[in-house]
C-alpha cells in the first residue's frame, strides 16, 4: 500500500473543483452538497438523515415503553400505542437501519478503502439518495395522516382492512426499496471494476467483503419485498384477491412472500455491522484479522443462507410439519458463519496490542451482544421451544441483541471510528467512554429483562399486560431512559467535536488501512495519487513507521 | 413471588404432560449457552488486558490455522443438528394428537374467543377441560389471524382466516391455565385473553351437561341435519353407495386421487375448501355433474365434518 503524499497539485482554474482539495471546503454553498457527485458528500447526506429516522425512531421506542411503564394507560390509549410500535418498527427497519451502515458510512469508506476516486456510477448514487429521501415522504405523510397500525409486518388480513393510512406507507417502503438496490448495484460494480492497482480480492478490507455480500442480497431480496406491497395494495385498492381469504386469497403466502425478502434483509442490516467490527478489531488491536479468508467466506456464506430460512417466521402459522423440519434445520446452519466470525475475533485479539478506544469498546461490546443475540436465536430455532417463545418478548429481546446489540453498535462505533476521516476533527474521548457505557448498561438492562419477561409467556405488541410482568417491564423502561441518555450524550460528543473538536492528524489510530492513509479530511479525488497497493490492509508487520504514524 | 430457582424464574408453571419435557430442553439450551457466552467472555476480557497496548510491544502477526479454522466451523456443525434433531423430535412428539383426544373448537375473532365442546356447547372466554385427557383444539379465525398461545403447555398455533389449524397436549393439573393472544390483531390484541378450567373428570362431564346448549343438539346430529336441509344426499350417499359425488361412508380420511393433480387426505382443509370452492380440487372420476359452492358459515362446516366423522 504505496502510502499518498500530501503534496498538492497546483490548482487547474478557478471553475474546475481542485481534486487534491479538502473535499469539504473544495466547494461552497448548499446547491454544491445537493447536486454533489462525490460520494463522501452523499454519504454525508445519508449520515443526516439515517440520524433523524434513528432519533425518530428512538423517540416512538422510548414512548413505547414509557406507555408500557404501568398497567392500563400510562400516557396513550391502545390505538395510539399501536401505532407507535408499528412506527417504531417502520422507520427504524426501513428508513434507519437498511441504510444506516451501507449508504452512510459504506458510501464514505468504500471508494477510499478500495483506492477509488468515487463510486462505479456516481449520478446513480445521488439518485439512490434522492429516491431514499423521496420514499421517506411517503412515510412522513403517512405518519401525519393517521399512521399505521399493522406493526412493520403489514400481515393480511389485518393491513387490507384496518383503516389506518396503510398505503402512503407501503408506497413509501416499496420506492426505498430502489434506493437500497441501486446502492447494492454501484457498490457491486466498483468493488468489480474500481479497485486501485494491487488491490487484489484477498487483500480487500472485510469491511468490503461484508458490503459486498449485502448488495447481493439487495439486488436479489428486495425485489420481492417490491412485488409483495404491490400485490398487497391491489388487494387494499382495487379489491383484487391475493391474501385475504374472502377474496379467495390466502394470508399465509403474504407471509411467505414477506418474510422471503424480511429474512434475508435481517442480512442485510448484520452483516455490514459484522463488517465494521472486523476494521475496528484489526486497528484498535494492531493485528491481522484471525482467518480471513474464513471470515470473508463467512459473509458471503450468511448472504446465501439467509434466503433459505425465511421458513422459521411461520413455525406457527400453519406450515406444513415437512417444511418446519427443513427451514429449522437450515436455520442452524446459520450459527455456523457466525461462530466462524465470533471465534476469529477472539482469535484477532491473541497477541495484539489493544488499545480500549470507544469504537473498540463498541466492538467488544458487539462481540459480547451478539453472542448472546446468536445463541437465543438457537432456541428459537429449536421447533419445540420455538412453539413457546414464538411471538412473545423473547423474540423482541433476540433481534434487538442482534440489530441493535449487532448492528447499532457496529454502526456508532464505526461513527466514532472514521469521525476524524469524515469530518476532520477529533471528538472527546472521554464524553465518547461516557456515552458507550450508558448505552451499554442501558441496553442490557432493557433487553436482558425482555429475554426473562418472553420466555415467561409475556406476548410481544401488548398495550396491557398480566400483573406478574409489570416488575420485568418496569426495568425494561428503566433501561431505555439510560440508553437515551448514552445516545444523547454520544450526539453532544459529536456536536462539541463539530464546533470546538482539534484538528485530528492524518492517522489519528496509527492505523495501517488505506483510509488513513490518505490526508483526513480527504482530498476530492479521495487520494493525491492513485495508491500502488502492496500489502493486505490489515498488515500491520509489512506497514511503514510512516504509515502507522498519526502524521506526516 | 420470584423463584430463585432458575427454571422456575424464567418458565411458567408446566401444566401439561409435555411441558416438562420442553422445559428440560429449554433449561439444557440455556446452561449450555451461558457457558459458551461466558467462555467467549472471560477469553476476550482476559486478552484484552493480557495484549493490552504497552510500550515497546508490538502485536505479533498471527494470520491464521487451517486445522483450527476447520474446526470451528466443523464441530458446530455437529453439535447444531444434534440440537435440532432434539427440538424436531419433541416437537413431532407433541404435534401427533392421542387417539382419544376429545375436540374442542377454537375460534378466534377480535377480540375474543369462542369455543366450542364436542356437544356442540358453546363458551366464549372461558373453556372447561378434564384433568389428564388429551385435547385437541381444532383453531380457525372469523376476521384477521389470531394466535391461540397456551404457556402452560409451551404451546402456541395461529388462528388464520380461511384454514383450520390445531394443537393437542393432555393438561396434568387441576386450575386455571392463561389464553393468550400472540398475533397481532388490532385495537384490544392484549385484551384478547381467555383461561381454562381444568377439571376433574366428573365435573367436566357435569358441565357439559349442566349448561344451555345453544342448539340442544350434539355437533354431529347438528351436521346431519344440515345434510339434509343442504340435499348434500343428491349427489352423496352414506351408505357407500354410487353417485354424483363421492359417498360420505368412510370419507373421513380417506385418500382420493384429485382430477389433474396429487392425491389428497380428506381432512378439514379439504372439505372447507370443497364445500366453498368446490372445482378447486375434483376427485378423479366425478366431473360429470360440477357441484355448486355452498355458503355455509364455519360453525355450520365444523358441524358437517363433525358429521363426516361418524359415518365410518
Amino acid at each position: 500500500m504505496g502510502a499518498a503524499t500530501t503534496a498538492h497539485a497546483p490548482s487547474a482554474s478557478h471553475d474546475t473543483p481542485d481534486p487534491n482539495e479538502n473535499y469539504l471546503t473544495v466547494t461552497k454553498g448548499v446547491w454544491s452538497w445537493l447536486a454533489t457527485l462525490d460520494h463522501k458528500r452523499i454519504g454525508i447526506m445519508y449520515l443526516v438523515l439515517v440520524l433523524a429516522a434513528f432519533l425518530t425512531g428512538g423517540i416512538f421506542a422510548l414512548i413505547v415503553r414509557l406507555e408500557l411503564f404501568t398497567r392500563g394507560q400510562t400516557i396513550i390509549d391502545a390505538e395510539m400505542y399501536n401505532r407507535m410500535f408499528t412506527l417504531h418498527g417502520v422507520v427504524m427497519v426501513f428508513l434507519f437501519i437498511i441504510p444506516s451502515i451501507p449508504a452512510a458510512l459504506g458510501n464514505f469508506i468504500l471508494p477510499i478503502q478500495l483506492g477509488a476516486k468515487d463510486v462505479a456510477f456516481p449520478r446513480l448514487n445521488l439518485m439512490s439518495l434522492y429516491i431514499y429521501a423521496f420514499g421517506a415522504c411517503f412515510a412522513l405523510y403517512s405518519m401525519v395522516s393517521g399512521a399505521v397500525d399493522t406493526g412493520w409486518t403489514f400481515y393480511t388480513p389485518y393491513s387490507t382492512t384496518t383503516h389506518s393510512a396503510v398505503i402512503p406507507m407501503i408506497l413509501g417502503a416499496f420506492i426505498m426499496g430502489f434506493s437500497s438496490i441501486l446502492t447494492g448495484v454501484n457498490f457491486l460494480a466498483t468493488v468489480h471494476k474500481m479497485r486501485a492497482p494491487g488491490l487484489t480480492w484477498t487483500r480487500l478490507p472485510l469491511f468490503i467483503w461484508a458490503l459486498y455480500a449485502t448488495s447481493i442480497i439487495q439486488i436479489l431480496a428486495t425485489p420481492v419485498l417490491a412485488i409483495t406491497l404491490l400485490l398487497l395494495t391491489a388487494e387494499r385498492t382495487l379489491g383484487i384477491g391475493i391474501f385475504d381469504p374472502k377474496l379467495g386469497g390466502d394470508p399465509v403466502l403474504f407471509q411467505h412472500f414477506f418474510w422471503f425478502y424480511s429474512h434475508p434483509a435481517v442480512y442485510i442490516m448484520i452483516v455490514p455491522g459484522m463488517g465494521i467490527v472486523n476494521e475496528l478489531l484489526s486497528t484498535f488491536s494492531h493485528r491481522a484479522i484471525y482467518g480471513y479468508m474464513f471470515v470473508a467466506m463467512s459473509s458471503l456464506a450468511l448472504a446465501i443462507l439467509g434466503f433459505l430460512v425465511w421458513g422459521h417466521h411461520l413455525f406457527v402459522s400453519g406450515e406444513s410439519e415437512y417444511s418446519m423440519m427443513v427451514f429449522s434445520a437450515l436455520t442452524f446452519l446459520v450459527a455456523i458463519p457466525s461462530g466462524v466470525k465470533v471465534f476469529s475475533w477472539i482469535a484477532t485479539l491473541y497477541k495484539g496490542s489493544i488499545s480500549l478506544k470507544s469504537p473498540m469498546l463498541y466492538a467488544l461490546a458487539f462481540i459480547f451482544q451478539f453472542t448472546i443475540g446468536g445463541l437465543t436465536g438457537v432456541f428459537l430455532g429449536m421447533l419445540a421451544i420455538d412453539v413457546h417463545l414464538h411471538d412473545t418478548y423473547f423474540v423482541v429481546a433476540h433481534f434487538h441483541y442482534v440489530m441493535v446489540g449487532g448492528t447499532v453498535f457496529a454502526f456508532v462505533g464505526g461513527l466514532h471510528y472514521w469521525w476524524p476521516k469524515i469530518t476532520g476533527k477529533l471528538y472527546n474521548e472521554t464524553l465518547a467512554k461516557v456515552a458507550f457505557f450508558l448505552v451499554f448498561i442501558g441496553f442490557n438492562i432493557t433487553f436482558g429483562t425482555q429475554f426473562i419477561m418472553g420466555s415467561r409467556g409475556m406476548p410481544r405488541r401488548y398495550y396491557d399486560y398480566l400483573p406478574e410482568f409489570e416488575i420485568f417491564h418496569q426495568i425494561s423502561t428503566v433501561g431505555s431512559w439510560i440508553i437515551g441518555l448514552g445516545f444523547l450524550t454520544a450526539l453532544a460528543c459529536f456536536i462539541q467535536s463539530l464546533m470546538s473538536g482539534a484538528k485530528s492528524p492524518r492517522n489519528p489510530w496509527n492505523s495501517a488501512a488505506l483510509e488513513w492513509q490518505t490526508p483526513t479530511p480527504p482530498p476530492l479525488a479521495n487520494f493525491v495519487k492513485v495508491p500502488v497497493i502492496t500489502r493486505g490492509p490489515y498488515d500491520y508487520h509489512l506497514a511503514t513507521e510512516q504509515e502507522l504514524s498519526s502524521d506526516d | 413471588m420470584i423463584n430463585i430457582r432458575p427454571d422456575n424464574f424464567q418458565l411458567p408453571d408446566a401444566l401439561s404432560t409435555d411441558a416438562a419435557r420442553v422445559d428440560d430442553l429449554y433449561m439444557g439450551v440455556y446452561y449450555f449457552s451461558v457457558v459458551f457466552t461466558v467462555a467467549i467472555t472471560v477469553t476476550m476480557l482476559y486478552f484484552v488486558w493480557k495484549y493490552r497496548r504497552r510500550p515497546g510491544i508490538k502485536a505479533e502477526p498471527v494470520t491464521h490455522n487451517t486445522t483450527l479454522e476447520v474446526t470451528w466451523t466443523v464441530l458446530p456443525i455437529f453439535f447444531v443438528m444434534v440440537l435440532f434433531h432434539l427440538g424436531f423430535k419433541e416437537y413431532a412428539h407433541e404435534a401427533v394428537a392421542a387417539e382419544n383426544a376429545i375436540e374442542i373448537g377454537v375460534r378466534g375473532q377480535q377480540w375474543s374467543w369462542t369455543f366450542t365442546y364436542p356437544n356442540g356447547k358453546q363458551d366464549a372466554s372461558e373453556l372447561t377441560i378434564p384433568v389428564n385427557q388429551p385435547v385437541k383444539f381444532i383453531i380457525s379465525s372469523q376476521d384477521v389471524i389470531h394466535s391461540f398461545y397456551v404457556p402452560g403447555a409451551r404451546l402456541k398455533k395461529d388462528a388464520v382466516p380461511g384454514m383450520y389449524s390445531s394443537i393437542s397436549f393432555t393438561p396434568n393439573t387441576i386450575g386455571d391455565m392463561q389464553i393468550f393472544c400472540a398475533e397481532y390483531c388490532g385495537k384490544d390484541h392484549s385484551g384478547m385473553l381467555a383461561k381454562i378450567h381444568v377439571v376433574a373428570q366428573k365435573d367436566y362431564d357435569a358441565f357439559l351437561k349442566k349448561g344451555d346448549r345453544l342448539d340442544g343438539e350434539p355437533l354431529d346430529a347438528y351436521g346431519a341435519r344440515l345434510y339434509k336441509k343442504n340435499a348434500c344426499y343428491t349427489c352423496h350417499t352414506i351408505d357407500g353407495s354410487k353417485g354424483n359425488g363421492p359417498t360420505w361412508k368412510g370419507i373421513w380420511g380417506r385418500h382420493e386421487d384429485i382430477q389433474g393433480g396429487e392425491g389428497i387426505t380428506v381432512d378439514e382443509n379439504y372439505v372447507h375448501e370443497s364445500i366453498l370452492k368446490p372445482q378447486a380440487k375434483i376427485v378423479a372420476g366425478f366431473t360429470n355433474v360440477q357441484m355448486p359452492p355452498f355458503t355455509l358459515n364455519d360453525d355450520q362446516i365444523s358441524a358437517i365434518i363433525a358429521y363426516m366423522k361418524t359415518l365410518k
